[in-house]
């Protein structure tokens, strides 16, 4: 055990763990919106949409995630008519690919998530807003989502943790985040136990935050 | 499509035989993994809170950290520590140990996490009344085991070991940065040599739906197969 290097090592994978939470909130805040617009369609009666949504969740959990990395990141820079556009300005850096690639696989998963949360609820629910005369915009906004929310916080926190460790794969695509940097510093030193010991209680760190956070939201929205 | 030809000339035959690659990698993987589930899930289902402990430690670490960072750790590590043992038996060379060795024990220990939750899962919610007749029965352990236990266990099991089989099949494309040729390698290598990698990482996804796609018409008739009777 080199003691040493692991204390030298720290804040440096401290400060690349600023880059995996960086990319972990804005994939997930991005991935919401995406999963939420898929889950509405999912659950429409309109077969096309309801099959393309379907198709949609199938094809990015079907697929690992660095394949998608890489298509976005390698792949659509081959095209040129996106290297014509303003899109390039977005997808030449990494640091935009991977939280593009992310946010669409995490809006994947969302949205199944979301599709059973909205589906457990029950329709009484949903009558008894009805016959008390509220539109059913105000129904959707005010009494599905946030139930659907509160069913689906525990899958959803699974989904947060599940993220975290998927945006380790941003170092694949030269990003310097916490196993970036880790790995570097295996690479330069072939000391990997210590630095594994080191990155790992980080994440584990991260992870149990997270766990918490959910946990402490399950119980303020029990009912 | 003259990129996919066999042959020479094109990627068709080195794609088909990454495609086994990443098949035996998953296969090999599940089954360390299952290796692994057989000896932490009696851990964590002991009476002893340090077994527990162990047990605990173990699915917690390797589910909390990527997958990623245990793949470098057992990359970076793995021929050192075999050296290290080599070399207190007087052997003192450089010992590489086989990328597909390396590679399906990391993702094993990662997929043995997660089917060790499945089975503790699988057994807690069998019915206690099942251990208790089958023990006022005068039924011996390892029977109980084999004939009442492991039946019911699996028929609980398989639709959850199917998601651990997805999770393992797609982690395995992470065992591309240790240099094994299996689909991600092969279209990196195709990619870069003919400069096109919209197309083989394309259908590197749609190989791997194919794959996820058929594992699970596979294990549908497995379900089928367990569920007799229910």
């Amino acid at each position: 055990m080199d003691l040493e290097l692991m204390i030298n090592s720290f804040p440096k994978l401290l400060n690349a763990s600023v880059i995996t939470i960086k990319l972990l909130s804005l994939s997930l805040f991005f991935g919401l919106f995406i999963g939420l617009f898929f889950a509405v369609m999912r659950m429409s009666k309109n077969i096309i949409f309801n099959k393309f949504a379907y198709g949609y969740s199938y094809l990015f959990r079907g697929t690992p995630l660095l394949v998608q990395i890489f298509i976005i990141y390698f792949g659509f820079g081959q095209i040129e008519f996106i290297r014509n556009s303003f899109l390039w300005i977005i997808l030449k850096e990494p640091y935009w690919c991977a939280i593009i690639a992310f946010a669409l696989n995490t809006g994947a998963y969302t949205s199944e998530i979301l599709r059973s949360a909205f589906q457990t609820i029950k329709k009484g629910y949903i009558e008894a807003g009805k016959s008390l005369g509220i539109s059913s915009k105000i129904i959707f906004y005010k009494i599905q989502i946030p139930i659907a929310i509160r069913q689906s916080l525990p899958a959803y926190g699974n989904e947060i943790i599940l993220m975290l460790k998927g945006t380790s794969l941003a170092s694949t695509v030269t990003l310097m985040d916490l196993t970036g940097v880790a790995k570097y510093i295996i690479s330069t030193t072939f000391k990997p136990i210590e630095v594994f010991i080191v990155a790992g209680s980080i994440y584990l760190f991260m992870t149990f935050i997270i766990h918490n956070l959910i946990k402490f939201l399950e119980r303020k929205y029990n009912y | 499509m003259e990129l996919l030809a066999f042959g020479d000339t094109g990627w068709g035959d080195e794609l088909f035989y990454a495609t086994l690659m990443t098949i035996a990698v998953s296969i090999t993987a599940m089954l360390i993994g299952f290796l692994f589930a057989l000896i932490f899930t009696p851990l964590k289902l002991s009476k002893y809170k340090s077994l527990n402990l162990i047990g605990n430690f173990y699915t917690t670490v390797i589910r909390g950290v990527p997958e990623l960072l245990v793949i470098y750790l057992f990359f970076f590590g793995g021929s050192g520590a075999i050296m290290f043992v080599a070399s207190m038996f007087g052997y003192y060379e450089y010992i590489e140990i086989n990328a597909f060795i390396t590679g399906s024990f990391a993702i094993g220990i990662i997929s043995g996490a997660y089917s060790t939750e499945v089975f503790r899962g699988a057994i807690q919610s069998i019915d206690k009344g099942q251990f208790e007749a089958s023990k006022v029965l005068g039924i011996k352990k390892y029977i109980q085991f084999y004939k009442i236990i492991l039946p019911q266990m699996l028929r609980l099991a398989i639709p959850n070991l199917s998601n651990v089989w997805q999770i393992t099949l797609k982690d395995t494309s992470l065992i591309s940065v240790t240099g094994l040729v299996e689909i991600m390698r092969q279209s990196y290598i195709a990619a870069g040599s003919t400069r096109d990698p919209l197309f083989f990482y394309s259908f590197a996804a749609v190989l791997y739906l194919l794959l996820t796609f058929l594992s699970m018409k596979l294990i549908n008739r497995l379900e089928i197969k367990y569920s007799r009777g229910f």
